[in-house]
C-alpha cells in the first residue's frame, strides 16, 4: 500500500512547515468535495454553460489522410479562454471559495493557466495575483493583457531563468506569507499532495469525455492516446480515465534544440529523481543537485519537473514517454493551420509532432491527441520560423 | 538525550552564513570572526538553486556561493575547516534536493566526519524525513526541526515527541529575512513550550540587537541570516565584511546578554 499522497516512491510534501496546515486543510476540503455531489453538480454547470464543455472530439480528416492513420483532435482549444487550464481553474476556484478564501494566486509559463485563474477569480469576484517570469512576459504579451483586462495583479518574477520554475518559487514564496487569506491555484499535476491528485481529478473530465464520444464515433476505444507534457496536467487528464483500458499513452516532452544539446526541458527521459516545489518526482538537475534551467520554445512545456504520477507511469511503463524539438513541433504547428484550418498551441503541437513517428510505425491505426490549447499566444515564437520569409 | 552545548545559560545567538559566499575562505574567517564576537553556534547554509523558505538576501547569497563553484562536497569540506579551528557547534542548513542527490547515507557519514553537529533541511518535515533523519542518528549527527506559527496543537505534539537538540521556531508566516515577527509570538511560543521539552531558538526576520533583544526573553537562543548575510555584503564580501558581520553579531550579544 502506498502512503497517502504518493504514487509508488513519488509524490509527498516536502514543503516548509508553515504550508502544513495550508495543505492539510485543502486535503480535507479535497477529499470533502470529491463526495458532494451539490459540489460536483456546481462544477459541472460551470464547465458545461460557462467554458463551453464538452468540448469537441474531431476527427481531423485531411490530417488523417496525410499520415495515413485516423485521427481525432480532443478539442480543449474550444474552452472558454482557450486551452484545458480552465478546468482545474474553475474547480480550485470553487474549492476556494469553499474555504472562505477570497485572495487566489497562480504562477504561469504560457500564461494560459494564469489567464484561466485570472478569468475564474473575476466570475466569482475573487482577488487574483499571478506570478510570472519577466521572459514569458516578454513573449507572451497578449496574454499578460488579457490578465491585467481580467482584473489580475501580473508580477514579474526576475530570479533564476525568470520562466516557469521561478515564478512558481515566487508563488510559493507569497504563499508562505499569506496562507492564511490566500489559495494557490498550481496549474499542473505537481506540487505538494493533494495538488497532483487534485488537478488530475478537475482534469479527467477530458479523457472522460474522450470516452464516451470516441465510443460514440467509432464503437471502440483509441489504439493510442498521444499528450504532451510539461507539469503533465493536460496528459493526465486525458490519459486517466484510460488507466485500466488496453490502450496505448503516449506522452511528449519538449526537445527544444534537441536533447544533444542540452537545452531542452526533457525531464522523464532526461532527469533524475529529485525534489522540487514539494513533491518528488523526475527533476533536470546538475550531478550537484542543482536544478538545471530548462528550453523550450514553448512556454508552457519549459518547466524542470514534472507531476508525480507520469513519474510512476515511466517506471511502470503504463505511459510511454518521447520527445519531439522545437523545429519539429513549429512544423506540426504549420500543418495543423493548412491542412484542418486550426491554430494549435506551441505545446500541443508537441503531441502532433509525434504522429509523423506513429505513422511511419504503423502500430497505431485510430489515435486521439489532445489538442490541449489554441495558439494565437503564440504569433511572436512561430512568427520567425513559419511567416519570416513571404510564403504566400 | 544528546545536548549540543549551544544553550548553556547565556542566550545563544547563531548567525547563518552562506557556505562559499563569495569563497569558503572568506566564510571560513567570517566564521572564526562571529565565534570570537561570540555566536554560540554557527549555521552554514548549503547553496540551493531554488530556495522555497528563503527571502532576496538568502537567496542572492546562495546564487553568489553556486557562481563561485560552491557544492555540497565543498560545503562539508568548508565546515571540516570550520571545525578544526573553532569549538562551538557547527550547523548544515539547506533543501533536500541536494542532500538527496548526494546521497542520504553518504551525506550523513561526510557531515559526521567532518564534525558537523546538527542538521536543518527546511523542506524536509518529519512525515517525509525518516530516510535522511534515521541516516543522521546513526552518524551522531542531530536532525533539528522547526516549526511555525500557524502550526497545529496535534503536529506540534509530535513535533515534541520527535524533537532533539533544539527546536528551530520560525519568528513569522514568511520567508526568511522579511520584516515583522508574528502577532502573538508569546502565545505561539508558550505554546511551543507545552509540547517541546528541548530548547528553543527562533528564526527568521531577526534583522539587529533591538528585536533580537525584545524575543530573546522568551527562547533560548535567536538564529541571524539576512541581516549578518546584509551587512557582511553590503561592506563588499571581503574583510570589511568579515568585520561588520562580526560586529553586528557581537551587538546582538551583548543586547541579549
Amino acid at each position: 500500500m502506498t502512503k497517502k499522497g504518493y504514487f509508488g516512491p513519488y509524490g509527498g510534501r516536502y514543503v516548509p512547515e508553515t504550508l502544513f496546515p495550508a495543505l492539510e486543510e485543502l486535503d480535507r476540503a479535497y477529499e470533502a468535495i470529491r463526495a458532494d455531489g451539490d459540489f460536483q453538480e456546481e462544477l459541472k454547470v460551470l464547465l458545461n454553460k460557462y467554458s463551453g464543455r464538452p468540448t469537441a472530439l474531431y476527427h481531423a480528416e485531411r490530417l488523417s489522410d496525410s499520415l495515413g492513420i485516423k485521427v481525432y483532435l480532443k478539442r480543449e482549444d474550444l474552452n472558454h479562454t482557450g486551452a484545458h487550464k480552465i478546468n482545474n481553474a474553475l474547480g480550485q476556484a470553487l474549492i476556494a471559495r469553499r474555504l472562505g478564501k477570497n485572495r487566489i494566486i497562480a504562477e504561469t509559463g504560457a500564461g494560459q493557466h494564469g489567464v484561466a485563474s485570472a478569468t475564474a477569480a473575476a466570475r466569482f469576484g475573487m482577488e487574483c495575483t499571478v506570478f510570472m517570469g519577466e521572459v514569458d512576459i516578454a513573449r507572451q504579451r497578449m496574454n499578460v493583457d488579457r490578465m491585467r483586462l481580467l482584473g489580475a495583479q501580473v508580477v514579474p518574477v526576475s530570479s533564476g531563468n525568470k520562466t516557469l520554475k521561478d515564478a512558481t518559487n515566487e508563488a510559493i514564496r507569497h504563499w508562505v506569507a499569506h496562507v492564511e487569506d490566500c489559495h494557490y491555484i498550481i496549474g499542473s499535476v505537481v506540487g505538494p499532495h493533494p495538488y497532483p491528485s487534485m488537478v488530475r481529478d478537475f482534469q479527467r473530465v477530458i479523457g472522460d469525455e474522450v470516452k464516451e464520444q470516441i465510443m460514440a464515433e467509432e464503437g471502440r476505444l483509441p489504439d493510442a492516446l498521444v499528450a504532451c507534457v510539461g507539469g503533465g496536467s493536460n496528459a493526465m487528464g486525458i490519459f486517466y480515465p484510460f488507466v485500466d483500458d488496453a490502450v496505448r499513452m503516449i506522452g511528449v516532452e519538449a526537445a527544444g534544440h534537441g536533447i544533444e544539446t542540452g537545452e531542452h526541458a526533457v525531464t522523464l527521459s532526461g532527469g533524475r529523481v529529485g525534489v522540487l516545489h514539494g513533491s518528488r518526482s523526475y527533476l533536470l538537475q546538475t550531478d550537484d543537485g542543482q536544478v538545471i534551467e530548462p528550453y523550450s520554445l514553448s512556454a508552457g512545456l519549459d518547466y524542470p519537473g514534472v507531476g508525480p504520477q507520469h513519474s510512476f507511469f515511466k517506471d511502470t511503463g503504463r505511459v510511454e514517454y518521447v520527445s519531439v524539438t522545437d523545429d519539429q513541433a513549429v512544423a506540426a504547428y504549420g500543418k495543423l493551420c493548412s491542412l484542418e484550418g486550426i491554430i494549435p498551441a506551441l505545446e500541443s503541437s508537441h503531441a502532433l509532432a509525434h504522429l509523423e513517428v506513429m505513422a511511419r510505425d504503423g502500430r497505431d491505426s485510430l489515435v486521439v491527441v489532445n489538442l490541449s490549447g489554441r495558439g494565437d499566444k503564440d504569433m511572436d515564437s512561430v512568427r520567425p520560423f513559419l511567416l519570416g520569409e513571404d510564403k504566400r | 538525550m544528546k545536548d549540543l552545548g549551544i544553550f548553556c545559560g547565556k542566550k545563544a545567538v547563531i548567525p547563518f552564513v552562506m557556505t562559499g559566499d563569495p569563497d569558503a575562505d572568506t566564510t571560513v574567517k567570517l566564521v572564526e570572526s562571529m565565534v570570537e564576537a561570540g555566536a554560540a553556534a554557527v549555521e552554514l547554509g548549503m547553496p540551493f538553486s531554488d530556495p522555497l523558505a528563503d527571502g532576496p538576501v538568502i537567496q542572492e547569497a546562495g546564487q553568489r556561493a553556486l557562481a563561485s563553484g560552491t557544492t555540497l562536497s565543498s560545503v562539508l569540506e568548508t565546515a571540516g575547516r570550520i571545525t578544526e579551528r573553532t569549538s562551538v557547534p557547527v550547523i548544515l542548513m539547506g533543501y533536500v534536493n541536494p542532500i538527496m542527490s548526494y546521497g542520504f547515507d553518504r551525506f550523513a557519514k561526510d557531515a559526521s566526519r567532518s564534525g558537523v553537529a546538527a542538521v536543518i533541511v527546511p523542506d524536509l518535515p518529519f512525515d517525509e524525513g525518516d530516510e535522511l533523519y534515521d541516516a543522521l542518528r546513526a552518524q551522531g549527527v542531530t536532525p533539528i526541526l522547526m516549526v511555525s506559527p500557524n502550526i497545529g496543537d496535534e503536529r506540534l505534539a509530535e513535533i515534541g515527541r520527535r524533537a532533539e537538540g533544539f527546536v528551530y521556531c520560525v519568528s513569522l508566516l514568511g520567508v526568511t529575512g522579511q520584516g515583522g515577527l508574528h502577532q502573538g509570538m508569546k502565545e505561539y511560543i508558550e505554546r511551543v513550550r507545552r509540547h517541546v521539552s528541548v530548547p528553543l531558538a527562533l528564526g527568521f526576520g531577526i534583522d539587529g540587537p533591538e528585536r533580537a533583544a525584545s524575543v530573546a526573553p522568551m527562547v533560548d537562543g535567536v538564529v541571524v541570516g539576512s541581516a549578518v548575510i546584509k551587512a557582511f555584503n553590503e561592506a563588499g564580501g571581503g574583510p570589511e565584511g568579515v568585520a561588520r558581520g562580526a560586529k553586528l553579531v557581537g551587538d546582538i550579544v551583548s543586547a541579549v546578554g
